[in-house]
This record gives structure tokens, C-alpha cells and sequence, in this order.
């Protein structure tokens, strides 16, 4: 099997809304897909139909090689789920959470127990296993219930915002977890609105916007894709800015920015290192002294914020945790007036 | 859908099929049954029991007060005096405690849903409804403590129950399962409604009124008549006047049949709208 992920036009729609509109995507097996887009792009609805939770209107979505559609209850025998909310029930403690688990995939009472130990060493949680998991903190609830959908080792996993909501030592945490996760072989789909996320653990991004995928590849294509490098540069004195900017204009392709209360210049270049060689020497000549430089690509917000004409984090952020209110009419509303 | 299913299958090759049928067969366990899985959900209710006691007492205080307020504050007044007042409410508050009890079934469920904790169960291969048929498989015992708090309460203060203990065992358990068929009715709500609180508000101005109405407290015949024919066809009314009469060992037939079947009934239009609303999730 060269996928364990398929789904090709792939439509829901809640009312008048289209909250998917004609989805396709591929996961090879073992590799990590980034499902990249704002709040209400139609991230969770995709996920949701993958994990059997939803019905499509329309579509076709294979999971592990099996028809979501017609066969769920042996695509959940395959799949591992950790929703955008920690799913985890507050009053057990941790150990209880994982065991429960196990019970139910049938592992049998010795192996979930075993099983539960071992995933709560795995995900740093042991000292924190017999405790309530009331007394979690939103990075050990984020990691329990990750570990909750690894109980019956699945083939393909699918994290929704797995780090949403969580502060900056935790994210790193659980983004060094899925990486070992994605090392081990499995097949992950991952959403997220957080680029940084996306170009850090997938092989292949997806940018999705209403319910439409409209961008695919790897982290560098779409960067590739939406413009090469740009050389960034300050200078230590203001009255060094425009001669400075006839120099860059020399060597860059279209215009030069300039932000003078930074004292900052802007261009695109092609030819990477070597033109920010030149840029220097001929800098150096011209005795002009820089306090920055860098030749920088360009980030994955750019990319979206050129592809959508409205930054990922423009949207507001959703305030109903119980389910992301997709492609609601107010927020298509929204998206208008940014555009 | 067929159209569907002609896609994939020209996706797919024959090969690519029995490598797929090889590798669905790798050492998973066979699949949990309906039995075991609603009984770990059982299993999981008493954790809770364990882990948050204070939840039972939260459901078990308003009775226990009832019972002392009624009895040493109203008793004298009602019935003449509060011992034989006794007699006629705790079967009644019996009734009371229990029922309150079940809107907790419904609070509970709707937790587990705002918390996200359905969608995993959901995403288990496991039998759709074992997660309902276990909670409240779990929520019986707690429905068995609520009520044997209140009939130890009346022990205590010198309540004699006329068919001794099996009476009041017999008529705990009828209680008990009239209370799982009025729990399909607040997991129904736990479903429909927002929030934990929204259930508990909406499910406690139900269960409240329908518990006064009735003749719980006061015999009827002391209300105005259109009051009167209501709390005489309140099956809580139904319901305690059959626990009052296995307390005491002459209860009439025609009272539990008429519990049973409105325990039936309740669960025949409540279990499968609970279990339609779930699957939809």
C-alpha cells in the first residue's frame, strides 16, 4: 500500500455552508501530512470524517486501505485520535485514563495495565500517574491524551491542533514527541494554524481556506513557490539608507523596500548566498556600516498570507471548545471583509 | 455511493488488496464485546464514585435535610406527629433522592461531550451505546447508596419498616429501576443542551415540581381537586405509593405493574433517541 490516507472530493456542507468543498489529499504511508489553515478553514470537519466521527455529503476517503464510508468500525481498529480538546476524563487519574483505554481496545486487564505504565514513562507522566489528572497541566493533559491514542499502537494517527492552547515549553515538548512519533514509522495527519508547527513536522503541507486545499507540497516548495529569498539588511546611520538602496537595487530583482524609521532595506534575490556576498563587499566599499543582515526565506505565514490575502492568525481564534463552529456564516463574513 | 465505491475501486489493484487483507490481520486483538466494553464504562462510573465522593453527597444532602426539616419541622403539623410522619415521607423522600440523582446521569454525559471525551469514545471500535448502557449501569449503584443513605437515615431516627429488611430492599430495587428508565430521559437533555450547568438547570426545574406534585410529601386528598387528580396520576406519586407499600408489605400489584411499565416506556422512547443523538454526536 503506497497511502494509508486517501480522500478525494471530499464535501460537507452544515446548511448553506460548504465546510469542505471538494477535499482531496494523500498520506504515503510513514509520512506526516500538515493540514495547514486558519479557524474555520474546514480542518477539523476533515478530520472528523477521517476518524469516522462525521458522515461526508459527498467523497471518497480511504483509511489503512479501508473504506471510511462502508467499513468504520475497522478503520477505528487502525487509527489513534487526539482531538483539539484534551480528552481526557478529569476525574480518573492518569494510569485509570490509559487502562480504561486499553480495556476497551481489548487488550485484556494485564496488558492495559502494562501498556498504560509504559505510555505514561513514555510521555514523561509517570511520577503524575496516580494522581487525578484534575491536577494536570494543560501540557501533561495535552500529552496524556496523546498517549491515549497510542494505546493500540495505530497505524495512522490523526492530531488535531495538538499544541493549540499550550504554552511555548510545552509546544517544544510535544512537537519533539511527534517528530519521535513520525521517526517511528507511523503515518500522522496533523492540523494546524501555527506555520512554525507545520514547517517543523511535516513532510508534506496541505494550506486549505474554506473548505478548498489551495496549496500543496513540501515546506520549501511552498516557500519556493511564493517567491525566492530576500536579503534583509540594517544600517547603523540613516544618511547611508539611499546610497545603500541604489547598491541593493544593483543586485536584487524588483524593488527595494525601505523602512526608514528602521533603517531597514528589503529586496528579493535570486542566487542566494552568493549576491548577499556581493551585497556585502560593495557595502564594505562604499564604507557603510550594517548593524544586520540576513538573507531570509520566506516563512510559512507569508506563504499563507499570499495565498489566502488574509494572514492564518487574522481570524479569530474559535471560543467554543466543544466543536470548531467551521465555515460558519459570521466567519465567512469575516474572511470577506479581509479580502 | 456507488459511484464511490467504482472509484476506489479502480484505485485499486489486485495486489494492493491482499496486501491490504494481510496487513489488516497483523496480531490486533480480536474486538472487545458489547458486555465487556459497557461494563468497563460501568467500572469507570465507580472510579468516579471513588475519586469524588463529595458528588454523591452533593445529591444526597437535599434528601437527608428533607427528611430531618419535614419530619421535626412540619411532622407535628401534617401528620400529628413527627414520628408517624416519618412513616408516610421516608419511602417518599426515598423516591426523591434517587430521582435526583439520575439528572447527574445527564450532567455527566454532557461533560464528557464539552470535554471531548465522546469523540474518543466514539473514534473506539467498540458497540456504539456501551458507553451510555455502562454509565448508567454505573449511575445504578450510585442510585443503590442514594437511596441507602435515606433509608439509613430513617433507621436512625426510628423508622421501622413493616416487611423489615426485604421490604425495604424490594422497594429500593423498584425505585432503582424506575430511576434507569427516567435516566434515558436527562441523557436525552445531556445531548441536546450546551453545558453541564444548562442540563443540571433545566434537569433539576423538571424533576423538582414533578416531585412536589406529588404525594411524596402531602396525601392528596388535603389539595384542591385539580391538583389532587394530577398528583394521582403522577407516576412518582405511583411510584411512591408502591414503595410505601413493599416497605410495609401490602403493596398493590397494579402500583408496580404501572411502575414497570412507565419505567419501560420511558427507556423504550428515551434509550434509542439518546443512542440515535449519540451516534450523530
Amino acid at each position: 500500500m503506497t497511502h494509508m490516507i486517501r480522500t478525494s472530493g471530499l464535501v460537507k456542507r452544515y446548511g448553506n455552508v460548504l465546510a469542505l468543498d471538494g477535499l482531496d489529499l494523500v498520506v504515503p504511508k510513514g509520512a506526516v501530512l500538515g493540514l495547514l489553515g486558519p479557524n474555520g478553514a474546514g480542518k477539523t470537519t476533515a478530520v472528523r470524517i477521517l476518524t469516522t466521527l462525521l458522515e461526508p455529503d459527498e467523497g471518497a476517503v480511504e483509511v489503512a486501505g479501508l473504506n471510511v464510508r462502508s467499513e468504520p468500525d475497522k478503520v477505528r481498529e487502525r487509527i489513534g485520535l487526539s482531538g483539539q480538546t484534551a480528552a481526557v476524563d478529569e476525574h480518573l487519574t492518569g494510569f485509570e485514563n490509559l487502562d480504561m483505554v486499553g480495556r476497551l481496545y481489548h487488550l485484556g486487564r494485564k496488558r492495559s495495565r502494562e501498556r498504560a505504565r509504559e505510555l505514561l514513562g513514555r510521555f514523561d507522566l509517570a511520577e503524575a500517574g496516580d494522581r487525578s489528572a484534575k491536577t494536570y497541566s494543560g501540557g501533561m493533559r495535552r500529552r496524556l491524551d496523546l498517549a491515549a491514542a497510542l494505546v493500540a499502537e495505530p497505524e495512522v494517527l490523526f492530531l488535531d491542533e495538538p499544541t493549540t492552547g499550550l504554552d511555548p515549553r510545552s509546544r517544544i515538548q510535544m512537537w519533539e514527541t511527534i517528530q519521535d512519533l513520525a521517526r517511528g514509522g507511523s503515518t500522522v495527519l496533523l492540523t494546524t494554524q501555527y506555520m512554525e508547527e507545520a514547517d517543523r513536522l511535516a513532510d508534506d503541507i496541505v494550506v486549505i481556506d474554506r473548505g478548498r486545499k489551495i496549496a500543496e507540497g513540501t515546506p520549501d516548495e511552498l516557500k519556493t513557490q511564493i517567491g525566492g529569498e530576500r536579503i534583509e539588511s540594517v544600517l547603523a546611520t540613516a544618511a547611508d539608507l539611499h546610497p545603500a538602496q541604489a547598491i541593493l537595487a544593483g543586485l536584487c530583482v524588483g524593488e527595494v523596500q525601505l523602512d526608514e524609521q528602521a533603517r531597514r532595506l528589503t529586496a528579493g534575490v535570486t542566487g542566494g548566498a552568493e549576491v548577499l556576498k556581493r551585497f556585502l563587499q560593495r557595502l564594505a566599499d562604499a564604507n557603510i556600516a550594517v548593524v544586520d543582515v540576513g538573507l531570509h526565506r520566506p516563512t510559512l505565514d507569508d506563504v499563507f498570507l499570499s495565498l489566502t490575502g488574509h494572514s492564518a492568525e487574522e481570524v479569530a481564534e474559535s471560543p467554543d471548545g466543544r466543536s470548531e463552529p467551521e465555515a460558519e456564516p459570521t466567519d465567512t463574513r469575516e474572511k470577506e471583509a479581509v479580502r | 455511493m456507488s459511484a464511490i465505491r467504482t472509484t476506489n475501486a479502480a484505485h485499486t489493484g489486485a495486489d494492493e488488496v491482499a496486501v491490504r487483507k494481510a496487513i489488516a490481520s497483523t496480531s490486533r486483538p480480536p474486538r472487545a464485546g458489547a458486555l465487556s466494553t459497557a461494563l468497563t464504562f460501568g467500572w469507570r462510573g465507580m472510579l468516579k464514585v471513588k475519586h469524588v465522593p463529595e458528588q454523591l453527597l452533593d445529591v444526597t444532602i437535599t434528601p437527608v435535610m428533607f427528611v430531618l426539616m419535614f419530619t421535626y419541622l412540619f411532622g407535628g403539623a401534617i401528620a400529628g406527629s413527627a414520628h408517624a410522619y416519618l412513616d408516610y415521607i421516608l419511602p417518599g423522600i426515598l423516591v426523591m433522592s434517587v430521582l435526583f440523582t439520575t439528572v447527574y446521569s445527564g450532567v455527566a454525559l454532557n461533560t464528557d461531550l464539552t470535554k471531548g471525551v465522546v469523540d474518543r469514545f466514539r473514534s473506539l471500535p467498540i458497540w456504539k451505546p456501551s458507553p451510555l448502557v455502562g454509565s448508567l449501569l454505573g449511575d445504578s449503584v450510585r442510585y443503590v447508596i442514594a437511596g441507602t443513605v435515606i433509608i439509613v437515615l430513617g433507621v436512625i431516627l426510628g423508622y421501622r419498616p413493616g416487611a423489615g429488611v426485604a421490604g425495604a430492599v424490594a422497594a429500593l430495587a423498584l425505585v432503582v429501576v424506575f430511576a434507569f428508565g427516567l435516566s434515558w430521559v436527562f441523557t436525552t437533555l445531556g445531548l441536546l443542551l450546551r453545558s453541564p450547568n444548562a442540563v443540571m438547570n433545566a434537569g433539576f426545574m423538571g424533576i423538582f415540581p414533578i416531585t412536589f406534585l406529588s404525594n411524596v410529601f402531602v396525601e392528596p386528598e388535603t389539595l384542591p381537586r385539580v391538583l389532587e387528580a394530577f398528583v394521582n396520576v403522577n407516576p412518582i406519586s405511583i411510584l411512591a405509593t408502591a414503595s410505601r407499600g413493599l416497605m410495609e408489605g401490602n403493596v398493590n400489584g397494579a402500583d408496580i405493574a404501572i411502575v414497570l411499565a412507565v419505567a419501560a416506556a420511558l427507556t423504550v422512547v428515551f434509550a434509542p433517541l439518546t443512542t440515535r443523538l449519540y451516534r450523530k454526536g
